[in-house]
C-alpha cells in the first residue's frame, strides 16, 4: 500500500497488467521511450522493451486500426490517444469497427481494447486539449467508457477495462492527474464496469457526478452539510453501461436530483440521466430534475476558459435551489 | 530482384499469361503444381458464377444490394493462392473470389449479402475479417494483424484488399505507413478497377500509377496486369518472401476491370463505353487461365462443361437455402453488442420480446 496519484496509480496499474499478461501492448504518440506527454507510460518501455510499448506514427486512425487488428489476432492492445480533442481520425475506427467487430462477426473477433486518453479542462491548455465528449462515445453500441475521480478507482477501473472483452474508452482526468494522493493498494483488484458508488450517503438531495469534477461536487455537498442538509453523492465512474438503477434507487429516496458535467449542456450525459431518472423514479420527484454543465460553446481559449468552468460555487447554488424547492 | 526490376517509375508491369493465354514471361512462370492451379482455376469459376447468379437474383428481387467481383478474379486468387492457411485476409468488400479461395463458403457469402450477419461470422481456422464497407479503413487493421503475428512469432502475414478510389482515403496512407514504420508482415492489393463507383482512377489521384505510392513510403511497389493469375502469384509469392523475412510491407497495384457494376444499385453504362467493357472481355482473367491450363493439358471442355453443371446445381441449391433461412433472432441482434448484456440492454430486449409476442397475438 502507498499513497500515490490518479497518475502514478495508471501507471502502476499498466506495469501490473503487463507483468501479468504479455499480450498487452502499450502504444500511441511519444508513449514509448519519452514515457507519454503527461509520462503516463514512464518506464514501461524500458522494462518491457519496443515491441510491447512503442511509438507510433501520429495517425490517431492508424492508432486504433492496428489496435482492431491486433485484438483480432489474440492480442490486447491499451493504445493511448494524446488527447481526446485529436481522437477524431481515430473516431471513424472507434464507432466504424471497433464497437461493431463482435456484433459483425457474430462474436468471432470479440475486441478486447483499452483506449485510454485524457479529457476535460482546466489545464490552461491550448485549443483540442479541453473537451469533454464522453456523449461521442456513449452514444456509440458495443462501446463501454470509464472516468475514475481518484487514484484507487483509476488502478480498479484500468485493471477492469484491460481484462474486459469488449472495448472500453478509458477517460483520464488530466485536471487531477497530480491533483492529490490516496493509498492504493499494490496488489491487484478492479472496480466494476458498470457500477455507480455512493460516496456519501444523504436524504436530501441526489447529486451525480465523475471524473474531474468530483471534487468540486463533494465540496459543494460539504457546503450544504454544513448548512444542515443531507446530500447523497453518487460518482458514475461508467458512464456507458451507465448505472441508472443506484442513481434512481437514490432519487427515490431523496426525490431531488441534480447531475454535474463539464461537458456541454445539450445532449450531454446529464440529458440521459434526467430521462432515466424521470422514467425510474416520477413519482418520488419532489423538484424537477436538473443539471449543471458547461455552455453549448467550444471550450475558450484559458484566458476565457473560467467562463465555461463549472465551478463549486455554481454546483453548490445549484443544490441549494433544488434541495430547498418547494 | 522481382521488385527492383519492375520499378514502377519505369512504367513496368508485370505480366507472365497475356490475355491470349500465352506466356511471354517464360522466366518467371511460377512452378505451382497442378491441384493447385485447378483448384485456382475452379474458385475463379465459382466466384464468377456465384456473382453472375446473385446478380440474376437480385434483378429479380431476391436478393438484396451486393458488390460483385466479376474480372477480379485473377487479382484475388493469384495472392491467396500463393499465401498459407496461417496468412489472413483482410478484405474490402468486393472480394468474393478471395473469400472463396480462403474457405469462407457461397452460402456464407450470399447470407451476408442477403442481410444476415450470420454470414460474416466465419469458421475457426479461417483467418479472415467479415466485409468492410468505410472504404480504406481495413489497412491498418491487417497491420495490426501482422504486429500480432510478428509479436506471437506465427509466421503468418497479412493480405490486405482496397481499390483505386481507397487509395485517396487518408486511411490508407495511416494503414501503410504504420506498417511501414514497424516493418510489418504485410501485403497490401490495390485492385485498380478503374472505377470508384463512376468516379474513374484519373480523377482519385495524379500519380501515374498507384504502385509508385509505395516509395514515398519507403517500401517496393509492383504494378502487375492483375487479370493474369500467374503474375498476381509471381508478385504476391515475393511479397510474402519479404514480409515473412522480417523486411516488411510491399505494396502490389492489380490493373484490373470491374466487369459488372459497381453494386447491384449502380448503372455502369452511364459512366462507362460499350468499347471499353468489350475491349476488356477480351482480357477476362478466367479465358486466359483456362487456356493455359487447357496448353498444360490440365483441363478441357468436357471437364470445363461438368463444371458448369456441377457449380450451377450447387448455386441454385445454396440459394435456395439462403432463401429459407431464418431471419436473425432477437437473441442474435441483441447478444454480439458485448459479451453478456448489460442492464439497460437487458430491459430493452425483453421489450421487444414483448413486443414480438403482442404482435403475434393480434
Amino acid at each position: 500500500m502507498a499513497e500515490i496519484t490518479l497518475l502514478n496509480a495508471i501507471n502502476k496499474t499498466l506495469d501490473q497488467q503487463m507483468e501479468k499478461d504479455e499480450n498487452v501492448i502499450v502504444y500511441g504518440e511519444d508513449t514509448g521511450y519519452e514515457g507519454g506527454v503527461f509520462r503516463v507510460t514512464a518506464g514501461l518501455q524500458k522494462k518491457y522493451g519496443k515491441e510491447r510499448v512503442f511509438d507510433a506514427p501520429i495517425a490517431e486512425g492508424a492508432i486504433i486500426g492496428s489496435a482492431i487488428g491486433m485484438a483480432a489476432n489474440g492480442l490486447r492492445p491499451v493504445p493511448e490517444i494524446q488527447f481526446s480533442g485529436f481522437m477524431f481520425p481515430g473516431y471513424n475506427q472507434i464507432v466504424t469497427h471497433l464497437a461493431r467487430m463482435r456484433n459483425r462477426s457474430r462474436g468471432k473477433y470479440p475486441m478486447p481494447v483499452t483506449i485510454r486518453m485524457p479529457y476535460g479542462g482546466g489545464v490552461n491548455a491550448l485549443e483540442h486539449h479541453s473537451e469533454s465528449l464522453e456523449t461521442l462515445f456513449a452514444h456509440i453500441p458495443g462501446l463501454k467508457l470509464v472516468i475514475p475521480s481518484t487514484p484507487y478507482d483509476a488502478k480498479g477501473l484500468l485493471t477492469a477495462a484491460i481484462q474486459d472483452n469488449d472495448p472500453v474508452i478509458y477517460f483520464e482526468p488530466k485536471r487531477i492527474y497530480r491533483a492529490f494522493k490516496q493509498e492504493v493498494p499494490d496488489e491487484e483488484y478492479t472496480v466494476p464496469i458498470g457500477k455507480a458508488k455512493v460516496v456519501e450517503e444523504g436524504s436530501d438531495v441526489t447529486v451525480v457526478a465523475w471524473g474531474a469534477m468530483m471534487k468540486d461536487t463533494l465540496k459543494a455537498a460539504k457546503r450544504l452539510e454544513e448548512e444542515g442538509f443531507s446530500v447523497e453523492v453518487i460518482d458514475l465512474r461508467t458512464i456507458s453501461p451507465m448505472d441508472s438503477d443506484t442513481v434512481i434507487e437514490s432519487v427515490k429516496k431523496t426525490g431531488r436530483f441534480v447531475v454535474v458535467h463539464e461537458a456541454v449542456k445539450t445532449l450531454g450525459i446529464g440529458s440521459e440521466l434526467i430521462s432515466r431518472v424521470n422514467e425510474g423514479a416520477f413519482f418520488h420527484l419532489e423538484a424537477q430534475p436538473t443539471r449543471v454543465t458547461g455552455y453549448d460553446i467550444n471550450i475558450p481559449l484559458p484566458k476565457g476558459e473560467h467562463h465555461q468552468t463549472v465551478s463549486e460555487d455554481k454546483i453548490y447554488k445549484k443544490l441549494k435551489e433544488v434541495a430547498t424547492f418547494k | 530482384m522481382l521488385f527492383d526490376d519492375y520499378n514502377p517509375l519505369e512504367k513496368k508491369q508485370l505480366q507472365i499469361l497475356d490475355k491470349d493465354g500465352k506466356i511471354v514471361n517464360k522466366d518467371l512462370e511460377p512452378n505451382i503444381d497442378d491441384d493447385t492451379l485447378i483448384k485456382m482455376y475452379k474458385i475463379m469459376r465459382l466466384s464468377r458464377m456465384s456473382d453472375e447468379k446473385a446478380l440474376l437474383y437480385q434483378r429479380q428481387g431476391r436478393m438484396l444490394t451486393f458488390a460483385p467481383a466479376m474480372g477480379q478474379e485473377a487479382a484475388q486468387v493469384g495472392p491467396m493462392a500463393a499465401s498459407v492457411e496461417k496468412d489472413w485476409l483482410v478484405q474490402a468488400f468486393r472480394e468474393t473470389a478471395a473469400l472463396l479461395y480462403k474457405g469462407v463458403t457461397v452460402e456464407q457469402n450470399y447470407l451476408y449479402w442477403y442481410g444476415n450477419e450470420r454470414g460474416s461470422r466465419y469458421d475457426e481456422g479461417v483467418n479472415a475479417l467479415p466485409v468492410n464497407v468505410p472504404i480504406g479503413s481495413q489497412f491498418s487493421h491487417a497491420a495490426g494483424i501482422a504486429y500480432a503475428a510478428r509479436y506471437k512469432k506465427t509466421g503468418a502475414a497479412a493480405i490486405a484488399f482496397i481499390g483505386d478510389g481507397g487509395t485517396s482515403h487518408g486511411e490508407f496512407h495511416e494503414g501503410v505507413n504504420f506498417a511501414g514504420t514497424n516493418d510489418l508482415p504485410v501485403v497490401f492489393i490495390i485492385q485498380n478497377n478503374h472505377y470508384a463507383i463512376s468516379t474513374p482512377r484519373a480523377a482519385q489521384t495524379r500519380s501515374e500509377t498507384l504502385a509508385q505510392k509505395a516509395i514515398a513510403y519507403g517500401i517496393p511497389g509492383i504494378q502487375v496486369d492483375g487479370n493474369d493469375p500467374l503474375a498476381m502469384f509471381v508478385a504476391t509469392e515475393e511479397a510474402l518472401k519479404r514480409a515473412r523475412d522480417g523486411k516488411g510491407p510491399t505494396l502490389i497495384e492489380a490493373v484490373t476491370y470491374r466487369m459488372g457494376p459497381h453494386t447491384t444499385s449502380d448503372d455502369p453504362t452511364l459512366y462507362r463505353s460499350d468499347e471499353e467493357v468489350e475491349e476488356w472481355a477480351g482480357k477476362d482473367p478466367i479465358k486466359r487461365f483456362n487456356k493455359y491450363l487447357a496448353n498444360k493439358k490440365l483441363w478441357n471442355k468436357d471437364k470445363d462443361e461438368a463444371l458448369t453443371k456441377e457449380y450451377k446445381d450447387y448455386i441454385k441449391k445454396t440459394f435456395k437455402k439462403v432463401e429459407a433461412s431464418e431471419r436473425p433472432s432477437v437473441d442474435e441482434v441483441f447478444d454480439y453488442t458485448y459479451e453478456s448484456l448489460t442492464p439497460e440492454l437487458k430491459r430493452q430486449k425483453e421489450q421487444r420480446i414483448k413486443e414480438i409476442e403482442e404482435s403475434e397475438a393480434e
